[in-house]
This record gives structure tokens, sequence and C-alpha cells, in this order.
């Protein structure tokens, strides 16, 4: 029993799905308005990789950290959070039977977003907020854009307390039964994140917005500021994360029909997330004075690795969702479901390009570079950046594509042109992107300090002398031009269908996989089946993340050997 | 089903190979939460956040008056220090640069007092790749034991405005 109107709604001719003419028109802005954001900062992205690229070194110092802010912002702020709104209407309507909650609300989300975004760019590109994304007081921008970025949050937030009254209007009008699907369980621990998200960037840059026009005589506490900020900033990756992980397990199924095996264990995942992400703030502090060793250890290990061991169980029962899917399609072998995967669905590639490249690349990382002692060989070098593109850009962004691989064809009801080229793209990105993280990585190795322009220090008044990192910085280079064109490849193509790709109106979208796999996968999601039958165990699955637990231990204890070698500090 | 509404009962204890791999996951994380306090008790580096507040114009003061008693030497424009073995050494971050030179004893422990006169830094001591955050208000206290001899580069790894790229500052380590 759905609440949707005939005449304000549509099944969907592909999946069977309803959709709330509402709820589309506002996936249709958002998608769009990140789209744009996209390209903003994937124009910046190709200078700063020919500036960090020393032999070519395109951008003058202050066009550089001007660009840089530009690239931080449009990137893991906007593109990002334009598109996870997209996916909240989505999940609160088409997945729930439901309509959209309030165009009021929509709208209040819609436009204080756009404003805040087309502000803050504003105040960037008119040279009046090369503070970079943290904006670390007491560095000072101008009001407007401290101003744009609390109305883009506002909009944000408006957009989850819409999300949150389509689930109770679906739940009171009875539109679905039982417990809402895996999907929007994972969208509304996304929503719950980004709620205490929004509080802690509204506490850290009201004052700074009111000490810009004068109200306040002095900028706030700089410690302090750097805790809260970062309240805001590193959850606001875990609710890219959350996101992230809810579309891994949407294009499991769009791709290839399977289902979760246990919704139990997923479900229980998405609530460490929300119980013990908040803790990681901690993360950016691990070096930092006032803050004791005790303090750092526990946050920093998120109470005992429970926000780590959600994803190590989601990095889990995702691909053995998908392996057991393929087994049920008849395809033996300990490998057999990846070798005769999708790879050329576009869809598939880019999710479970993601999935590796957020694991192996960024997942290891990550929680060593998070654990307090080795730290002090990685705090603000190169590694940062490069563990962060792997998670957010190879992660999140890709997810984010192979999603549009679908959006685009049901909801603007446009098929994709040049077809080969998108079926390639996502290894494009991929690799540029995982290109690019081993060289931060290597060069960060040697001391290189991310945010910088000139690490020749031409003109410095006592030269430093960092290793030999040319090399490192020209991979840097190479592989962020390759990633950078790889997203323009996706933007060229999605902006070409979205205004004048080949209408699919009235029926099925054109299939990215061929017929045969295509009915197969259609079979699977629309039949009833048991995905824990004896015959179908994922046994190629847990040997792909022994092998992920075996690459995490060596990287893990390398990095304490290298911590060893240094000067004793306390 | 992930798009789907689960159907039935589903709520229930994983088995198979997914439990197997959680309690491998759940090992691990352990292993992880322990590494953490055995380090920092049994090996050599920290960082403790050792930190007194400071308003910025007196932690200045303070390296003045360092400087003024025990300066030894010059190096392009910047005074060369060296405090007494063993003692307490300051180091400001301002107008782009490390102030002053410091000139310390391999294998003895100092307690090098860090702060900013202006906005935050990176302590980025090279070639070792030794990093500590340094934010003005706050006088951060280090206590390094250099084990080498030679010249050290500290930069900055902070963004702090226009000429955060030139921003340059020396360790001076001797038997």
């Amino acid at each position: 029993m759905g609440n949707l109107l005939p005449d304000k709604s549509r099944v969907c001719a592909t999946t069977g799905l309803p959709v709330c003419n509402s709820a589309q028109l506002f996936i249709k802005l958002n998608a769009v308005f990140g789209v744009v954001a996209l390209l903003i900062g994937v124009t910046a992205a190709f200078l700063l990789a020919l500036t960090r690229w020393e032999t070519v070194a395109l951008l003058e110092p202050a066009n550089y950290y001007k660009y840089l802010t530009v690239h931080g912002l449009n990137m893991l702020v906007f593109w990002i959070l334009f598109m996870e709104m997209a996916i909240l209407y989505f999940a609160s309507t088409s997945l729930l039977n439901s309509r959209n909650f309030s165009r009021a609300l929509s709208w209040g989300q819609v436009v204080l977003m756009l404003t805040g975004f087309l502000t803050v760019n504003y105040s960037i590109f008119m040279d009046r907020a090369s503070v970079l994304m943290t904006s670390y007081v007491p560095l000072r921008a101008e009001q407007e854009f401290y101003l744009g970025l609390i109305l883009f949050a506002v909009g944000a937030l408006l957009g989850c307390v819409n999300f949150l009254g389509g689930l109770f209007i679906a739940k009171r009008d009875k539109t679905y039964k039982g417990s809402i699907p895996l999907v929007v369980f994972g969208a509304l621990a996304a929503v719950i994140i980004a709620i205490f998200t929004i509080v802690h960037g509204a506490v850290a840059l009201i004052p700074t917005w009111l000490w810009s026009i004068g109200v306040l005589e002095n900028a706030p506490d700089g410690a302090w500021y750097r805790m809260i900020w970062w309240g805001f900033g590193h959850a606001s990756q875990q609710i890219n994360v959350c996101a992230m992980v809810s579309v891994w397990y949407l294009m499991a199924t769009l791709t290839t029909g399977s289902r979760p095996l246990n919704e139990t264990v997923c479900r229980v995942a998405f609530v460490l997330y929300i119980l013990f992400i908040n803790l990681a703030s901690a993360h950016h502090l691990l070096v930092d004075p006032g803050v004791s060793a005790p303090w750092k250890m526990w946050n920093t290990s998120y109470a005992l690795y429970l926000a780590v061991l959600a994803s190590m169980i989601h990095g889990f029962t995702v691909p053995a969702a998908v392996e057991v899917a393929q087994r049920k399609k008849g395809i033996g072998g300990l490998f057999g479901w990846l070798t005769k995967a999708p790879w050329k669905d576009p869809g598939f590639a880019a999710f479970f390009l993601s999935l590796l490249i957020f694991g192996f690349g960024g997942g290891i990382t990550g929680v060593t570079l998070g654990t307090h002692q080795i730290n002090i060989i990685a705090h603000n070098t190169l590694r940062i950046p490069g563990h962060f593109h792997m998670t957010v850009a190879g992660g999140t962004s890709l997810a984010f594509m192979g999603l549009a691989y679908y959006v685009v064809p049901l909801i603007f009801q446009r098929d994709y042109p040049a077809r080969a080229l998108a079926r390639i793209q996502p290894y494009i990105f991929g690799f540029g992107i995982v290109l690019m993280g081993i060289g931060m990585t290597l060069a960060g190795s040697l001391g290189v300090p991310r945010r910088h322009p000139d690490i020749d220090f031409t003109g410095a008044q006592i030269p430093p002398h960092l290793g030999d990192a040319g090399p490192f910085l020209a991979v840097v280079g190479i592989g962020g031009t390759i990633a950078a064109t790889g997203a323009l490849i996706f933007i060229l193509l999605t902006v070409y269908t979205v205004f004048l790709g080949k209408s699919n109106k009235g029926r099925a979208m054109t299939s990215w996989q061929k017929p045969e796999q295509d009915r197969l996968t259609k079979s699977l999601i629309t039949t009833h089946w048991n995905p824990e039958e004896e015959k179908l165990r994922p046994k190629g699955t847990l040997v792909l993340t022994g092998i992920f637990l075996a690459s995490f231990a060596v990287y893990y204890f390398a990095n304490w050997k290298a911590l060893v070698d240094v000067w004793p500090v306390k | 089903m992930s798009i789907y509404n689960p159907v039935g009962k589903w709520v229930r204890a994983p088995h198979g190979f997914e439990r197997v791999w959680i309690g491998v996951a759940l090992l691990w994380c352990l292993v992880l939460t322990i590494a953490m306090p055995y380090w920092h008790f049994k090996g050599q580096q920290t960082s403790s956040g050792e930190a007194y507040t400071v308003a910025p114009i007196d932690f200045e003061k303070r390296v003045a008056k360092f400087v003024e008693t025990n300066q030894v030497g010059d190096r392009a424009g910047t005074p060369i220090v060296q405090p007494a073995p063993g003692s307490d050494a300051y180091l400001v971050g301002k107008n782009w640069r490390w102030y002053p030179v410091l000139k310390l004893k391999k294998d003895v422990e100092y307690r090098i007092h860090i702060s900013s006169g202006d906005y935050q830094h990176g302590f980025s001591l090279l070639p070792m790749n030794m990093n500590f955050h340094v934010v003005p208000g706050y006088d951060h206290v280090i206590t390094l034991k250099p084990a080498e001899t030679g010249e050290f580069s500290i930069i900055c790894n902070e963004f702090c405005g226009a000429g955060h790229h030139l921003m340059s500052g020396l360790i001076i380590v001797e038997e």
C-alpha cells in the first residue's frame, strides 16, 4: 500500500520501483549541482597535479593555495553532499514505496545549499578566502566564506529532516511491511551522523563568522577550533563512508542481483559507525599540544577500533553477497565469481573498484596513519592526502560515479552515449587515483609536506634539504592528471546524457550487461532465494579478505619499524 | 535483498565464513588497540601533548631572552643558540621562519618549547620526518633526544598564509 498518487508518480520500467515526481525533481537538481561542483573541483585538480609535478610547476604559490581551497571544498563538501542529498530523496521514496515528505523543506534544502555553494566559490575565486578547506584560525577569510558554509550546512540539515519526515510518513501510511530495506538503513545511519556532524560545524564556524564580522574581538582558540572543526571535518567523511557502503549494497544488487547473507550483521555494522565514528576527530590531533596521550589513544582507536571493525565487516559482506549471487547463477571455482563478473558494466566496475581501493588503499593506510605514535612520521605529510584520496576519491566518488551510470538512465530517463568510453571510465579514474595515492604515500614518507607548492624552497632564508622526492612527485602529477581526466570523461558523458541523451521513457534502460547476464541478474532480483545455502558458500571472499588482512599487517608493522628509527621523543 | 524489505524473522547471529571473518577482524582490532599503550610504555617515541597556555607576545619574550643568554653564532641572519646540555630550548614559528637555529648535543635530552607568534604551523624535522603541530597560545613541549650528528632542516607543514612555502629552520647536532 503506497501513498503515491498515480498522477504524481510513475513506475520505473526497468526496476519496477515507484518514482515520486517531487522526489525525482530534487534528485535531478541535486545531481546537477553535484556534477557542477565536481567539474569545478576537477578543473582545480588538473592545476594542482601539474603544480606538484615539479618539472611542470604550473601555479604560483598564491594561486596554488587558492585552487587548493577550491578543490578541497568543491570535492570533499559540495560534490559529495549534493550527491548524498540525491541518495536521501531516492532512499526515502522509491525504496519505501512512499512520496517525498515536504516540497517546502526540499526547496529549502536546494536553495540554501545552492546559495552556500555559490557564495563560498565566489569568496574563494575573488581571492577573499585562500584559507584552505580547514580555515584554521587565526587565519581569516572574508565573512561570506563562513556564512556560505553555514548556509550550506543548514540546507543539508533540512535535507536530513526531510528524509526523517519521509521515514515517518512511510511508517504511518504503512507503505512497506516489516523493516526498512538495508540501503535505507544505511542512509539513515548517514543521516544520524550528518546531524551531529553539522552541529559540530555550526559550533566551530558560527563564532568564527562572528569574529570575521567584528562582533567577537578575538578569534576562537586555535586548539579548540581544531577539535570541534574536525568533529565536523572527519565525521563528514564518515557520512560519505555510510553513503558509499549503502551504494555498494545497492549497486551489488542492481548489477549482480545479490542479497546480503545476514541482514543483522550488515545493520549492526552500520550501528557501530553511528556509535563510534565521532571519536575520529582525534585522528587530526595526534601530535597536537594540550591533549594527553591516553586521550589520543582512546579516541583515535574509536574506543576499540569498533568503527574499523564495521568497515571490515562490510568489506566481507559486500563481496560475499556478490560471490553468492554469482554462484547462484551457476558460476563455480574459487574466483570464477570475480573473473566472470560484469566488468564491462561501469556500474559494477566502479562499485567493485571503489570497494578494493577503499579497503586496500584507503583503509589500511588510514588505520596506520591514525595510530597514535605512527602519526609522528605522517602528520601533515603528503601521506595524508595519499590516504584520503583513496578513501574519498577512489572510494566514495568512484562509487557515486557507478551510481550515476544507473541513476541517470533511471531518473533522467536518458541512456548514456559512447558506451565504450563509459565502460572504461571507472578504470581510468581508479587507476589514476591509485597511482597518485602511491606517489603521495612514497613522497610523504620522505617528509614531503602536504599543502605545499614548491619543495625546492626557492628563496627561503635557510634552504632545507629534502630527500629526492622528484620521481614520486612526478608520479603524483601523472596519476592526478589521469584521475582528473577520468573524472572529466564522467562529467562530459553525464552532462551530455542529462541534456541530449536518447530518451528511454516508457521502456527499460538500455542494459550495460549482455542479455544473458542481464536476464540472470533480473531473475535473482525478482525471485526469492536463500543466500545461505551450503553450496553457495563465499570461500573466494574469505581468501580475498585473508589477503587483505595480511597486507594490512605487513603495512602496519612496517610503519612501527620506521618509527623505531627516528629520534627518541615524548 | 538490499533494496527490498527483509522478509520474515531476519534477526539472527552470523554463521559460517561470515562468523569466522568477524572473529578474526575483532582479534585484529584488539591487536591494534593494544599496540598503542604497549608502545607508550616500551617504546621511545610518543606524543605526550605536554603544553601550557601562553600569550604569543609572552612566548616571544621568552625566546628573546633565551637567544640573548645562549647565542653562539649566526646563520644567514638567524642567531645560532646553544642551550646548556639537558636544559630547555625555545623555538618560535613566525613570519614564515623558525627562530632561532638550535645547536644541540647528540644523545642528550632537551625540552624544546615550540609555539607560534602568528598562525598555526607544522613543525617538521627532516630527514627523519618527525612532525608536531604548533598552535598560537600554546607552549608545546617536545622532549627530544637527538640520535645523530649533522644539520637537520625544519620546515612548516601546516598552511600559514602567503609565505608558507618559504618557512624553514635548522637544528645542528654535535657530538
